[in-house]
């Protein structure tokens, strides 16, 4: 086990600096451990491992996709792979590999020995890949796996759904549990860990981005829980709650749900603005711009995020006030969501920049995140709404969001941090390589899909008309480029693990912060005793 | 106030470049044959502007750092990280633009929900996987299946110019009038759309949502189900034939009248009494000429039914012949000339009267679907 | 190094109030998950928005009819997913006077072999009119049971409230008939209670 072993190296040089006997051996040091370093380490293999999956997929999905006509896979199945790509980049890639950072960096960021609650920062991780077995078992269950869209909406997930849809409600139970204990996690941890000197308003931005996070959790993941409890009445005990046929109502699904999902999309981005704002002043050598606005802004977005659920939901016929309303709000989001932007460009400008990995990263980030902003503002205009709805329009913008938004912001973190994590600088060369084949792959994947939405192309279809089959063919290449880029990555990380330059504590001459006072690799156990923060 | 907004979105989307710029390509959206869809289109574009506008500008900024502001150019990084002027600015003017962009798009939205003083109404019915078109005012409606061959889905031939955008049965309105729809479902969620009209809007079961459309310009607008509902989602477009008053009319009266027809057919019991005075009746009018009112006919040139062996022995020769006529013959095709009801009764009659006494009768409903068959 | 925080002797107390709240937090975040249920419910009947007409009306006065206007009142039939009965109203629309009780019937036939109990669900568009529309009696208040091959004409009288905003000129009443098993249920369910319109 060459990682473990590197690790183990890794702590035996500080074992001068602490009286236990430093991590177990073998398997049962991760089993067992409640070390925020190794859960923190175990949150990034499984999410990687996810991504790599619910990748998979989406290259089942962009292969039929390539052509008109049905060549790989039937409709059934392929409703199977859109609804498990998406289910599993959300809830087994992004929030987790969030989740992971969280473990390894909020502790060094405020100077704590640990997670406030370490036992059940173990369990927290543990529970994700019992969730994910059963959720991927359903791919061979009799009937397939859910194929109702990651949206489940009833009553095509209660009624019409297939057998392994129960697995499926019992999966996300499990994951919702693990997903709020971590946030009970987070919060307990920035609220009582921070060193002496600390004030919320000292924190720094991924600390702020994840305690902000971390509440929107504990106010969403339950009403997802309550969702799928639902869902599970209505299919095996008999209730009404979506069929009409009792009393029920299908477009009460939608709003249960996306009372949840809107601030989820927002949990799946804000660790990322928090990252980004780490990394475009270190690799700018000069402060974040608007400190205090960032904070606002995002605490704004959070509150926001709150009341514009129904923008999902333009085309269902709610009445026109509701519209109105649904409409202003979401377009008022992206007056925080903008003063970011700005203040991010500002931080650049008259910086002294330069362009290693994680800034490479960063800075796409923060163009094309704002390009997946644009369209999210275009699908705001509720009247316009009507022909993006459910189109290809609305799949270009949210996996310019999610992809140039959250996974680069994660790819940027990972570079980073990873001399800080392993002691070793990675492959500069490659990971300049594996960006630029990710930025080209990612928008030849998704810029056209703006084209066949406006186009008329709808979403969740295997096969499509002939006007489309261009783009498509264009989108499938892109696809098939960022998949493969992936594997780079992969390269990249399991070498610097194994070995390369030795990083300094502080391998970025323009990074600020705690935990760039620690050495690289950090030691097992760091800020025994706080430090004194001005 | 609604006129003062629309004004002022007009005024907005005009300013902004007009449908030419972009219309041909498939890289925008269609600005449509209605009123809507055009309101639509402007906003969409305003919005666009609006958005490059920002863009080029912000992007403009970092470009010109990355380019000038360089560490290995020399650069030497400024202190500076706040500027109270300058973020309250750039707060309050997005939020300007944004109330500004609202405007239009409020009372385009305030137009796509007044369903009032429609002058046709339809009701759609989403199915897994087709669609059912009822016009509740004139009692007809019909399915609307996706038509193109499994063979053209499978790679096995060449893919037709409206490959998956056709149906046997399309949607006809007429031009220029408001139209009114009616949706719901039968099982799942679907959602109905067609671009050029700018008009969407769910299918919920055992709900009922509204919208409307007024088509300016004939033609054939294609669309598809806009709702994840089963394995054939992307199998069930929506087709809709828009044409001059005079022929929605014209459709419409002859579709009524085959609605009549197959209603008389399918709703009506017939009894074996009914058929046979009507089929009496019908006999005195189109047979008894040449087979004589007591069915001993005129041999060799027209056959006696009493007692023949078309009338008492196979039904489905003596269906044909009576439908088809015999070429060579004097015995026509009556299949065009009489309804279902006359040709089931008239069978009947034949194969009971003069003593034939079979005791078979044939409905109309027999008729219709073997007619249908051939 | 255990769990024990040596720089913060405060802070397994804090810990544990943190965690208090956070999970009472949980805790009413999915009570109000489900508690979404029945206020969508009472915000729908309150306002009329999803088109559910709600259930019996009694009102207090006797209202007279509005003359001056008539108000077109349109009437759909759907079966829901595998239902086989026959289902239409009799008449597909009526011209009413506001405040004028209006009866109108709808045909209902088992064709199979079988006892059957169905059961109609209504919805009316626009969704503004709901609050405007009232049933006094409705065959959708009670689950219907059919013998084999029985047919019944069911009754609808309603009244399209006075108060119905000028510019609504045409309501369309949907009903979805339901298949609701092979047996009629031991007591004649009623279906909501009173409406809480209270447009007298």
């Amino acid at each position: 086990m060459a990682v473990t072993g590197v690790f183990m190296s890794a702590v035996a040089d500080t074992h001068a600096q602490d009286h236990h006997h430093g991590p177990a051996k073998g398997i049962s040091r991760w089993l067992l451990t409640t070390n925020h370093k190794d859960i923190g380490t175990m949150y990034l293999i499984f999410s990687f491992a996810m991504f790599l999956l619910g990748g998979t997929m989406a290259m089942v999905i962009r292969a039929e996709l390539f052509q008109p006509g049905l060549q790989i896979v039937q409709p059934e199945f392929f409703n199977q792979m859109t609804t498990m790509h998406g289910l599993i980049m959300v809830f087994g890639a992004v929030m987790p590999a969030f989740v992971g950072l969280a473990n390894w960096m909020l502790p060094l960021m405020i100077g704590a020995p640990d997670m406030a609650l370490p036992r059940m920062n173990n369990w927290s991780f543990w529970l994700l890949p019992c969730a994910f077995l059963i959720l991927v078992s359903t791919l061979f269950m009799e009937g397939g796996a859910p194929n109702f869209g990651w949206t489940f909406y009833a009553p095509l997930s209660t009624t019409y759904g297939p057998p392994s849809t129960t697995f499926f409600i019992f999966a996300v139970h499990i994951m919702g549990i693990s997903s709020i204990m971590g946030a009970i996690n987070v919060i307990a941890t920035i609220l009582n860990l921070r060193a002496p000197g600390m004030t919320l308003m000292k924190m720094p931005l991924f600390v702020w981005t994840w305690l902000i996070t971390a509440f929107l959790l504990i106010a969403v993941m339950p009403v997802l829980a309550g969702v799928v409890t639902m869902m599970l009445m209505d299919i095996n005990f008999g209730t009404s709650f979506f069929d009409a046929s009792g009393g029920g109502d299908p477009v009460l699904f939608q709003h249960v749900f996306w009372f949840f999902g809107h601030p989820e999309v927002y949990i799946m981005i804000l660790p990322a603005f928090g990252a980004v704002s780490h990394i475009i002043p270190a690799f700018s050598r000069k402060p974040l711009f608007g400190y205090a606005s960032m904070v606002y802004a995002v605490g704004a977005i959070a509150l926001l995020s709150f009341v514009v659920w129904a923008h999902h939901m333009f085309t269902v016929g709610i009445p026109i006030v509701g519209q109105l309303f649904f409409m202003y709000a979401t377009m008022l989001i992206a007056v925080p969501t903008g003063v970011k932007v700005f203040n991010w460009v500002a931080t650049m400008f008259r910086g002294s920049l330069t362009f290693e990995a994680p800034m490479l990263f960063a800075v796409a980030f923060v163009i094309l995140f704002t390009i997946g902003g644009f369209s999210g503002l275009m699908l705001a205009i509720a009247p316009a709404d009507f022909q993006y709805h459910d189109t290809y329009f609305v799949v270009a913008h949210f996996h310019y969001v999610l992809v140039p938004g959250a996974i680069f912001g994660i790819f940027a973190s990972a570079y980073f941090w990873l001399p800080k994590w392993t002691g070793h600088m990675y492959d500069e060369t490659l990971a300049k390589t594996h960006f630029w084949l990710s930025f080209i792959g990612m928008n030849l994947a998704f810029f056209p899909m703006h084209f066949l939405g406006l186009a008329g192309m709808p979403r969740r279809i295997p096969d499509y008309a002939l006007q489309f089959a261009d783009f498509n063919m264009v989108s499938s290449v892109g696809a098939f480029m960022f998949g493969a880029t992936q594997l780079l990555f992969l390269l990249i990380v399991v070498k610097c693990i194994k070995g390369g330059k030795e990083a300094p504590a502080k391998p970025w001459d323009g990074a600020e912060g705690l935990e760039w006072t620690v050495s690289s690799p950090a030691p097992y156990h760091t800020f025994a005793t706080p430090p004194e923060v001005k | 106030m609604r006129v003062h907004a629309q004004r002022a979105g007009a005024l907005l989307g005009g300013l902004m470049f007009p449908a030419w710029s972009m219309a041909d390509w498939t890289l925008n959206m269609t600005p449509g044959v209605t009123g809507t869809s055009n309101e639509i289109f402007s906003l969409h574009m305003t919005i666009l502007w609006i958005c490059v506008v920002i863009g080029v500008v912000v992007f403009g900024v970092m470009f010109w750092s990355i380019f000038a502001h360089r560490k290995s150019q020399g650069a030497k990084p400024a202190n500076f990280h706040e500027n109270t002027l300058v973020e309250i600015l750039w707060t309050i003017i997005p939020f300007v633009i944004l109330v500004v962009m609202a405007i239009p798009a409020t009372a385009t939205l305030v137009d796509m929900y007044d369903t009032t003083e429609s002058e046709v109404d339809i009701k759609v019915t989403g199915y897994q996987w087709k669609w059912q078109y009822e016009y509740i005012n004139e009692d007809f409606g019909y399915f609307s299946n996706l038509s193109t061959p499994r063979d053209q889905i499978e790679n096995r031939q060449a893919k037709g110019e409206n490959y998956l955008l056709e149906v046997d049965n399309p949607l006809v309105i007429p031009v220029g009038k408001k139209v009114r729809f009616l949706l719901t479902a039968n099982d799942v969620i679907h959602s109905w759309w067609v671009p050029d009209f700018g008009v969407k809007k769910d299918a919920i079961p055992g709900f009922i949502n509204e919208t409307w459309t007024r088509v300016d310009e004939p033609g054939i607008y294609r669309g598809q189900c806009t709702e994840l509902c089963g394995k054939d989602h992307g199998f069930m477009p929506v087709v809709v034939e828009a044409v001059p008053e005079e022929e929605y009319n014209a459709w419409v009266a002859e579709k009524k009248e085959a609605a009549e027809r197959e209603r008389q057919l399918t709703q009506k019991d017939w009894t074996m009494a009914e058929l046979m005075e009507r089929g009496e009746k019908a006999y005195q009018t189109a047979c008894a000429a040449c087979h004589q009112a007591d069915g001993s006919g005129a041999p060799p040139a027209f056959p006696a039914l009493k007692g023949s062996p078309i009338a008492t022995q196979d039904m489905a020769a003596h269906i044909d012949i009576v439908v088809n006529g015999k070429s060579g013959t004097s015995m026509q095709a009556f299949g065009n000339q009489l309804s279902e009801v006359d040709l089931a009764a008239v069978i009947t009659y034949e194969r009971n009267a003069w003593g034939n006494n079979t005791g078979e009768m044939v409905t109309p409903k027999e008729i219709f679907d073997y007619k249908n068959q051939q | 190094m255990t769990d024990q925080q040596v720089n913060n002797s405060g802070a397994p107390r804090g810990n544990a109030r943190v965690v208090g709240w956070c999970l009472a937090g949980v805790v009413g975040m999915f009570a109000f998950g489900f508690a979404m249920v029945p206020l969508y419910d009472v915000f729908c009947e309150i306002t009329g928005i999803n088109g559910k007409t709600g259930g019996r009306y009694e009102s207090t006065e006797v209202a007279e009819a509005d003359m001056t206007r008539t108000v077109k009142v349109q009437f759909l039939a759907s079966n829901g997913p595998g239902m086989t009965w026959k289902f239409r109203p009799v008449v597909r629309s009526v011209e009413v006077h506001p405040g004028e009780p209006t009866t109108v019937n709808f045909y209902a036939e088992n064709p199979t072999t079988e006892a059957m109990v169905g059961q109609a669900v209504p919805s009316l568009a626009p969704s503004e009119g709901t609050l405007y529309f009232h049933k006094t009696e409705c065959f959708c208040f009670n689950q219907q049971p059919l013998e084999a091959g029985e047919s019944t004409e069911m009754p609808l009288i309603f009244i399209v409230d006075k108060d119905l905003p000028e510019h609504i000129t045409k309501l369309t009443l949907s009903y979805t008939l339901y298949d609701q098993g092979k047996q009629p249920a031991v007591t004649q369910t009623s279906r909501k209670d009173t409406t809480t319109n209270d447009n007298g």
